[in-house]
């Protein structure tokens, strides 16, 4: 693991997320509660609608443009639509966040 | 064994429990003598009120007769006071001759206070006693005036029985709210509104100061304000005394009362209180619950049981028909108590508990009482609420389950539990006509009108459906909000506003939410409810908002987003139409159109350009368009008297001023209004989800108008003379929507749920309902009639861009 730090948890509202641009292309960093992160690949494998805009809820997050909804710890889609979105390792440090930098196509640091 | 000697001196109502344990436990215990000053035997007291409004008849109260009397030998000796005690002989001593006791009972009672204002002894000033007074108040009738003093329970009770005659009453009050021993200030209130509404007037804070005459006789009550109030009877009903006189007399330990043991044995083993005479622990007794129990104790204690008298918690009704009130405990602030408060104005209820740790200490009541023994109950048995404590204040029916199951709930309301409030239908009628044949939501509509007019209660007639019909009856369009909850829309709004729901999570806690927050499609419209309900209170939830409404544009299908400036009425000028054109320029805006709501969008602006692009907008003086929200979009305008030969009205200048008073405010779903200057219709005005008419002699306002999915001419809600009412009625139904509308029904969904009727009646018709909803809306718009643009612009922008950007370290 290669952790980076990406932001202060409060960048990201509750039940909200923020986007992050890496080379393997845009994510969504979620915050589903106080102390809880994900990360997954923004894109909706339907029509490409951004999921960093949609409604979070529990640790799901449904897509603005045709609701479908994707559970972020698996990234599987719900219900009966048929589709994957790619997750990412990401944890927090205290109030930082922290994501594996490996996993998002960024090479060490070091 | 011989029979003693019992003398019982007072025929009160708690003497007369006595003489009935006794006569009915030991018989041949007792040889019972029993005077009374008044000329009578065993009565009702509490019953006079009834008795003077005439609801009851004196001999209905009597509880013991001759008969009865008789029948267990009881020597009466009414009419006769007792003048002396010889506790060394044993011996009373009445008017007309001595009576020997093994045993005494003082049952003296009380004697009214009477203030000694001047002129107190005039004619025409008496207490509320006895029969006597009550009968002078009787001979009273709509020619005569009569002023009460004191406004507790038995003042209360003589004026309204006065009123209910035709009386004209005024309660004079010293303190600022009426029964304030056994209300508090809010109840008070109520109370003080609904003795006024039966024509009663009431003075508070009013300080007597002389009672004026002519001849011997009351003339008029003067308050030391001045204010004199002209009165043929003035009725002083300020409090009781114990009647002491005799006992001190006789030697017996007296204080304000006269003091008894737990066994109501006075400082002589052979003398016996009993009643509103005694003091007991330094507390006298007023109400007749301790009576009774005391009266128990006594007897018992006469017939060698031990038995002991521990003072309970109290609770007090008022006998006046349609003032609803329940009191009992106690409910004074202090520290370390909590209060539980549910208010529902509309229908004059009012309820407060008062918890103390993990019990019910205290309970006031108005309006709605039904479940005033039950937490009476929980008072006395002092049992922890801990487990229901957050649904306590609705009573036993939300009791007995971890959440709110709302078919239980209807199942254990009363028959007499109002459903409607619109029409007044209880679950009575509502059931008998289930029964008699109306199986569904429709024929119970037609045969009782319940939910025939707001529908809020719709929720509630299917529930009460299912529970009258069982499995027969298929719930039919109470559709759950979303799999996180059973309960429907209307259910759910019902309950926000019903409980107090001010939170989302007190509405996913309280109502049961199966999800530990929503999800997309509830969030959203319990977003709605709570600020639409709670403007104040209530911060709106921007996380609970469709990503337009956040984000305050519209998304594309690509991302991107378009943004549409308000331009009030359709009008603009060349100054706007620079900066838009700047803008376009500025952020390389692929696609420039012109709206159908007279405005220009801008379409394919990124996220991050969004702030920015505002910014430069506001500089302009462009604010937000709203064309994203479920909220007011536009008023199109046609240039009406202006320009236009066939104007009739300022269209234009209406549609400004209407779209000014009505942008920021958040609605179910989105509303576009038009404003016509002439009925040839150039703004489309008939079509629109409110829409204005002008013609010659004012303005034709029709709501419920459709050109989307459907396709729908508005209906005329009404016609009225000035511009200003035209904005009145606007606001209020706008009102009206945002309150009672289903999140997500236009308004022509809504009023085909309603009917066009209940909403003229609401907003048209009642106009004191059309203000009230105008307030609201102008409470509500304190808060959001602002810009959202200039606000995000300002202290949100950063989160419009990535969080981070971690491909150019990756290209290096």
């Amino acid at each position: 693991m290669n952790w980076i730090d990406i932001g202060h948890i409060e960048d990201v509202p509750v039940r909200g997320a923020r986007l992050l641009k890496t080379p393997v292309g845009c994510i969504a960093v979620f915050r589903t509660a106080e102390a809880e992160v994900f990360a997954a690949s923004n894109t909706c494998p339907h029509k490409h609608g951004p999921l960093v805009e949609g409604i979070v809820h529990g640790q799901k997050v449904t897509c603005p443009l045709h609701n479908w909804v994707f559970d972020l710890n698996t990234g599987e889609a719900q219900g009966a639509d048929d589709g994957r979105i790619d997750t990412y390792p990401v944890r927090l440090d205290g109030d930082r966040i922290l994501i594996d930098g490996n996993a998002v196509g960024q090479r060490s640091a070091a | 064994m011989t029979k003693q000697k019992l003398v019982i001196i007072g025929a009160g109502m708690a003497s007369g429990r006595v003489i009935e344990h006794l006569v009915e436990t030991a018989p041949e215990a007792y040889d019972i003598t029993l005077f009374n000053a008044e000329p009578r035997g065993n009565y009702n007291r509490i019953m006079l009120s009834p008795v003077l409004s005439g609801e009851k008849t004196y001999e209905e109260i009597v509880t013991h007769n001759g008969a009865f009397y008789a029948e267990h030998n009881v020597t009466c000796r009414f009419g006769e006071r007792v003048v002396k005690i010889d506790r060394d002989l044993k011996v009373v001593e009445g008017e007309n001759g001595h009576v020997p006791y093994d045993k005494l009972i003082f049952g003296t009672g009380s004697d009214p206070f009477m203030i000694p204002l001047p002129g107190h002894d005039l004619d025409g000033v008496i207490a509320y006693r006895d029969l006597e007074d009550t009968e002078r108040m009787m001979a009273l009738g709509p020619d005569n005036t009569c002023v009460v003093i004191g406004g507790g329970l038995l003042g209360l009770e003589a004026a309204a029985g006065m009123a209910a005659r035709g009386v004209d009453v005024t309660v004079v009050h010293i303190m600022g709210h009426l029964m304030e021993r056994q209300l508090d200030e809010a109840a008070g209130y109520l109370l003080k509104k609904s003795l006024e509404g039966k024509g009663i007037k009431i003075k508070l804070q009013a300080n007597s100061k002389e009672i004026l005459g002519e001849d011997g006789k009351v003339k008029a009550l003067l308050l030391d304000d001045g204010t004199e109030l002209p009165c043929d009877l003035l009725v002083m009903a300020v409090g009781i005394r114990p009647s002491v006189a005799l006992a001190k007399e006789a030697g017996l330990a007296v204080g304000r009362g006269i003091h008894v043991d737990d066994q109501m044995m006075t400082s002589d083993e052979n003398v016996f209180a009993v009643g509103e005479c005694v003091e007991h622990d330094g507390a006298l007794f007023g109400l007749v619950a301790p009576l009774y129990d005391q009266a128990k104790v006594l007897a018992q204690t006469l017939l060698g049981e031990s038995a002991a008298f521990t003072p309970k918690v109290l609770s007090t009704k008022l006998k006046v028909t349609g003032c609803d009130l329940f009191s009992a405990g106690d409910f004074a602030d202090g520290e370390g108590r909590e209060d539980i408060v549910f208010r529902d104005p509309s229908r004059g209820v009012y309820k407060r508990l008062v918890i103390e740790g993990e019990k019910l200490i205290g309970a006031v009541m108005y309006g709605d009482t039904a479940d005033g023994n039950w937490f009476f109950d929980k008072i006395k048995s002092g049992e922890s609420i801990e487990e229901m404590r957050e649904t306590l204040i609705f009573g036993p029916a939300y009791q007995g389950g971890a959440t709110v199951d709302p078919l239980s709930a209807v199942a254990a309301l009363p028959r007499d539990a109002e459903i409607c409030g619109c029409n007044g239908i209880c679950k009575g009628t509502i059931v008998d006509a289930i029964a008699g044949g109306a199986t569904d939501l429709g024929a119970v509509r037609t045969t009782t009108k319940a939910s025939g007019s707001c529908g809020t209660c719709t929720g509630l007639v299917e529930q009460l459906l299912q529970v009258t019909l069982g499995d027969t009856f298929q719930m039919p369009t109470a559709q759950p909000v979303c799999g996180c909850t059973d309960l429907s829309h209307e259910d759910v709004r019902r309950l926000i506003k019903s409980q107090e729901l001010k939170s989302q999570p007190a509405v996913w806690q309280e109502l049961g939410w199966t999800t530990p927050n929503g999800c997309h499609v509830c969030r959203p419209a319990v977003n709605f409810y709570l600020l639409a309900d709670w403007p104040l209170e209530y911060q709106d939830d921007p996380q609970s908002r469709f990503v337009n409404e956040r984000k305050h544009a519209n998304i594309q299908k690509d991302g991107t987003f378009s943004v549409v400036p308000r331009m009030w009425g359709g009008i603009t000028n060349p100054n706007e139409l620079r900066a838009i054109a700047d803008a376009a320029d500025k952020y390389n805006v692929p696609t420039v159109k012109v709206t159908g709501g007279q405005r220009i969008d801008l379409l394919g602006v990124k996220s991050e350009d969004l702030p920015h692009i505002w910014a430069d907008l506001n500089k302009a003086g462009l604010v937000s368009g709203h064309a994203y929200s479920k909220g007011l979009r536009t008023v199109k305008t046609c240039v009406g008297t202006d320009h236009c030969r066939f104007g009739t009205q300022d269209s234009t200048g209406l549609g400004i001023k209407l779209e000014k008073i009505l942008w920021g405010s958040w609605t179910p779903h989105k509303v576009k209004l038009g404003v016509s200057g002439c009925p040839r219709n150039c703004a489309e005005a008939t079509c629109k989800d409110i829409g204005v008419i002008c013609v010659d002699s004012g303005y034709q306002i029709g709501i419920a108008g459709a050109a989307g999915m459907d396709v729908k001419e508005t209906e005329l809600l009404c016609q009225v003379p000035t511009e200003d009412e035209c904005i009145d009625v606007i606001v209020a139904v706008t009102q009206a929507y945002r309150e009672n509308a289903k999140y997500l029904d236009r308004i022509y969904k809504w009023v085909g749920k309603v009917g066009l009727d209940w909403v003229k009646e609401t907003v048209v018709e009642d106009i004191e309902n059309r203000r009230a909803l105008v307030e609201r809306f102008e409470l509500s718009q304190s808060v959001y009639r602002k810009d959202p643009w200039a606000e995000h612009a300002r202290e949100k922008a950063p989160s419009y861009a990535p969080l981070a950007d971690l491909t150019p370290l990756a290209a290096e």
